[in-house]
């Protein structure tokens, strides 16, 4: 296999299970969101690299190019991303409200206090 | 060459994401955060996907980063507090996953292949097609606008019910000393707001 | 803000020339890169370079809620009603060839209007969850 091979489906598959470990593994809710942040921009890279053709322009036309690289992932992923933020968005918003109903953003206090409550 | 950038900046983005697993600081998350999405903006450029990479470093790098350092200062702590369960089953489970995706990957096409197959369906028409029926040179902006019009309304839908979620969550202002003070506390808060 | 000429006087340069880039690239995405969703984000950010400088109150005095609200609505629905308006002009939900006489006409006003669409949404999403977030006084002090 000649370089760069699928180097690049690699490299968005170790950072997507970085992100994966950080939503799993971590109990700071914050941390959470921002893990599953790492994780969305893994899937994007991944789409992204698909759809780049080698030796092809950016998907605008002109006439000096006759190979362009792929559009329709580069249309998928820019709704994805402004979708991505407004979401983060809504989970940062619950984070805030769990903060104020718990005072804290930490999973272990909150199950501790659920588990005291009657 | 170009591929030398890609991998380095490839590189770059696995060693800031590392620098999430280890970095206790929500603060320096939150500027990491800003960091990888730049740099995956730039990867975007590299790989031709510009408006891609516009949005990335308008919202990834602007918004996403602002709201973060606004959520922070309304959750009010900087430090995570230190971990008391075992991290090995997480990392069993990503190291199972991360083996068996990569495994799948060397059934992909190689990387820039004009021959793989994402590359024979619609897309060919979309580029020679485009100039004449939409009249558009962004080849982006007539596929997003025009041929896949129903999944952009979807998208705009879905920010502006996002939005509309933010309002319902933290929209109503509280007065403050309405509420009694001996009442806050786990649980009790929710209670007194129904 | 007192003495802080920097943060006083930076915005000042600098916000006219963010709206500014966030107009061109709402209307020039036909020919380059940007669209709707840029533009919308680079508008929101101008508001919100105003609202971190000078506070939120000021910031919803310039731009007060209930219009950042209406256009939070408005835009999603001027993008679907290009679509009704399609229709009723005897095409398919949100096919532009019949807004005008000439098919490639119709979807430059289409595409147009709904990018107009998007980027009014989304910028209005993005202050509005800003001044929201910004807003949110805390109840409880720290533990």
């Amino acid at each position: 296999m000649e370089f760069p091979g699928v180097f690049n489906y690699w490299a968005s598959i170790i950072l997507m299970m970085i992100g994966f470990y950080v939503v799993i593994a971590q109990g700071n809710l914050v941390k959470k969101i921002f893990g599953l942040n790492i994780f969305q921009v893994s899937v994007f890279l991944f789409y992204i690299s698909m759809s780049k053709v080698d030796g092809g322009a950016a998907p605008i036309l002109d006439d000096r190019y006759q190979v362009y690289s792929n559009p329709l992932p580069h249309v998928l992923i820019l709704t994805a991303i402004v979708v991505g933020v407004a979401t983060m968005s809504l989970g940062l918003a619950l984070i805030v409200r769990i903060r104020d109903a718990y005072g804290t953003i930490e999973e272990e206090e909150i199950e501790r206090q659920e588990a005291e409550m009657p | 060459m170009i591929d030398l950038i890609d991998m380095v900046l490839l590189l770059i983005m696995i060693a800031v994401a590392l620098g999430f697993v280890f970095i206790r600081n929500l603060f320096a998350i939150v500027m990491l955060s800003g960091i990888f999405s730049l740099t995956a903006a730039t990867l975007y450029v590299v790989m031709d996907a510009v408006d891609v990479a516009f949005t990335e470093a308008a919202v990834g790098a602007g918004i996403a980063t602002v709201l973060g350092i606004v959520a922070l200062s309304l959750t009010g702590k900087t430090d995570e507090a230190p971990s008391t369960r075992s991290n090995i089953g997480p990392f069993l489970v990503t190291m199972l996953t991360g083996t068996i995706l990569i495994n799948a990957t060397f059934d992909m096409p190689n990387y820039g292949d004009p021959e793989a197959p994402i590359h024979q369906h619609v897309a060919p028409r979309y580029i020679q097609q485009s100039g004449d029926e939409i009249g558009v040179p962004n080849i982006v902006t007539s596929v997003l606008a025009s041929y896949r019009g129903y999944d952009t309304l979807g998208e705009v839908v879905v920010v502006f019910t996002a939005a509309c979620g933010v309002l319902a969550l933290l929209g109503r202002r509280r007065r403050p000393g309405r509420r009694p003070k001996e009442k806050i506390g786990a649980g009790a808060d929710a209670e007194t707001r129904q | 803000m007192i003495g802080k000429s920097i943060l006083r006087v930076t915005p000042k340069v600098l916000i006219p020339a963010i709206m500014l880039f966030g107009l061109y690239v709402q209307f020039h995405g036909d020919y380059g890169p940007g669209g709707g969703f840029q533009a919308g984000v680079i508008f929101a950010a101008a508001v919100i370079v105003y609202g971190l400088l000078f506070g939120t109150h000021k910031a919803r005095r310039v731009i007060p809620p209930g219009i950042v609200r209406f256009f939070l609505a408005f835009g999603v629905l001027l993008y679907a009603g290009t679509g009704v308006a399609g229709m009723l002009l005897g095409g398919n939900f949100l096919d532009y060839d019949v807004l005008a006489h000439d098919p490639v006409h119709g979807q430059h006003i289409g595409i147009l209007v709904i990018e107009f669409g998007v980027g009014a949404t989304v910028a209005a999403a993005m202050i509005t969850i800003f001044l929201t977030f910004a807003g949110h006084d805390r109840p409880l002090e720290d533990k």
